[in-house]
């Protein structure tokens, strides 16, 4: 492996979070972006290519090393790692809302989902999932919601381009929010 | 089991985690029926709504009620006379319609999330926690007596008329009580606090008593229970190793 596939080997090792490719390269001042590229390719291919039980993961804006899942049964049998709990339905259905419509207010989530979303909202907000993005313009300046980089972290998405699109889902999106 | 279950008509909260809403239900339905979401009958699904809310204890949730009402007043709509030349007259069903389809592809979506946050829960990443800026205990004090009664002094000069206080030791005698308790348990397998602690007590008798009790607990020699709080304390002899 190269000197640079080595350093940020070293580097996404020691980092708990997914590391954005600009911060990788601050930490070779000699190398260019199009370098670390070529060096998170190396690395990635040096994992699938020599067998290793990690890999080299594009996720959450940035680059991650993760266990394969064959492997997740036993670690967590071991009790050396444990799965994070899966979110409920009612939770799922508010991100998903939110992922497409951000900045979005609660009264039209409330107006999609047929529900009150008090309490899912506030314990997306404590997961750290959704945040406050704005004020709406209205009565009463209602807070606008978005979700956050962790969100794409922990569904594993690079970006929110890669949820599919409106057109792609079996029922068209409204396409834009009502006139009331 | 008299406290719990005893109300078999209230399933509601485990009921309602079938559904995530009344939309939800309401699509079941549709589906169930077999019904063109673009033509609902509109009658037979509100009548099919109300009594699932019914039998599933759902009409104490706001949220199913306002879909029932919605439901009641498309279904009049419906019912009232219209001409076929009248090119105004607009669905009413037209906006239940939009919300369930836009809700339903919402459920799409959260398909397509749960795949991916699956995928994400089976792969570990590194736990890493960084050093916690939460201040460390400080160590323990290391000073002489002298040393601390030089701060005390210094303490008490810049203090103008500081209120002293003599702290007199008074001497606790809980191998009396405990030669006590032991007398009354000879005599009686089950006792109260009062019969251990005599009307009018002192306040170091008390005490002595209560260590005493708690001493010869930790021993095994009696039990002791309090059925609530404040209630008369229960002591119970037991002798182990003797009468085993």
């Amino acid at each position: 492996m190269s000197p640079l596939a080595k350093l940020l080997e070293a580097a996404l090792f020691s980092s708990a979070r997914p590391v954005p490719v600009e911060e990788l390269a601050a930490l070779d001042p000699e190398a260019s972006p199009a370098a670390v590229r070529a060096a998170l390719d190396e690395l990635r291919e040096a994992y699938d290519v020599n067998g290793h039980g990690i890999e080299l993961t594009e996720l959450g804006e940035g680059f991650q090393i993760l266990t394969r899942p064959e492997y997740t049964e036993a670690i967590e049998r071991a009790q050396l790692a444990v799965r994070p709990h899966r979110l409920s339905a009612a939770s799922l259905e508010t991100l998903a809302i939110i992922a497409y419509r951000q900045p979005i207010g609660r009264a039209e989530i409330e107006e999609i989902r047929g529900v009150n979303v008090g309490g899912v909202l506030k314990s997306l907000h404590e997961r750290g999932l959704i945040d406050v993005v704005g004020r709406a313009e209205g009565l009463g300046r209602p807070l606008l919601y978005g979700t956050t980089p962790l969100f794409l972290e922990q569904f594993a998405l690079r970006h929110l381009e890669e949820l599919p699109r409106a057109d792609e889902l079996a029922v068209a999106l409204r396409a834009e929010p009502r006139a009331v | 089991m008299t406290l719990l279950g005893s109300e078999p008509e209230t399933p509601f909260v485990v009921e309602l985690g079938q559904f995530s809403g009344p939309l939800d239900l309401l699509l079941s339905l549709i589906r169930d029926e077999r019904v063109d979401i673009y033509d609902i009958p509109i009658a037979r699904i509100a009548d099919q709504f109300l009594a699932r809310i019914r039998t599933m204890g759902l009409d104490q949730a706001a949220d199913y009620l306002e879909m029932a009402a919605r439901l009641l007043r498309i279904k009049a709509q419906m019912l009232l006379p219209r001409h076929d030349t009248d090119d105004a007259w607009e669905d009413p069903r037209a906006e239940l319609v939009r919300r369930l389809l836009e809700y339903q592809q919402m459920r799409e979506v959260v398909d397509v999330l749960e795949r991916y946050a699956e995928d994400r829960r089976s792969r570990f990443a590194r736990q890493y926690f960084p050093p916690s800026n939460v201040e460390t205990p400080p160590a323990p004090l290391a000073l002489s007596l002298a040393e601390l009664l030089s701060a005390v002094d210094r303490v008490l000069r810049v203090v103008r008329d500081p209120a002293m206080h003599d702290v007199i030791p008074r001497a606790l005698d809980v191998d009396g009580a405990i030669a006590t308790i032991r007398g009354v348990l000879e005599l009686r397998e089950r006792a109260r606090w009062r019969d251990v602690v005599r009307q009018g007590a002192e306040r170091w008798e008390i005490l002595s008593s209560l260590l005493a009790l708690l001493e010869l607990a930790r021993r095994g020699e009696l039990k002791l229970a309090q059925p609530s709080p404040f209630a008369n304390v229960w002591i119970r002899r037991e002798s182990p190793g003797q009468a085993a």
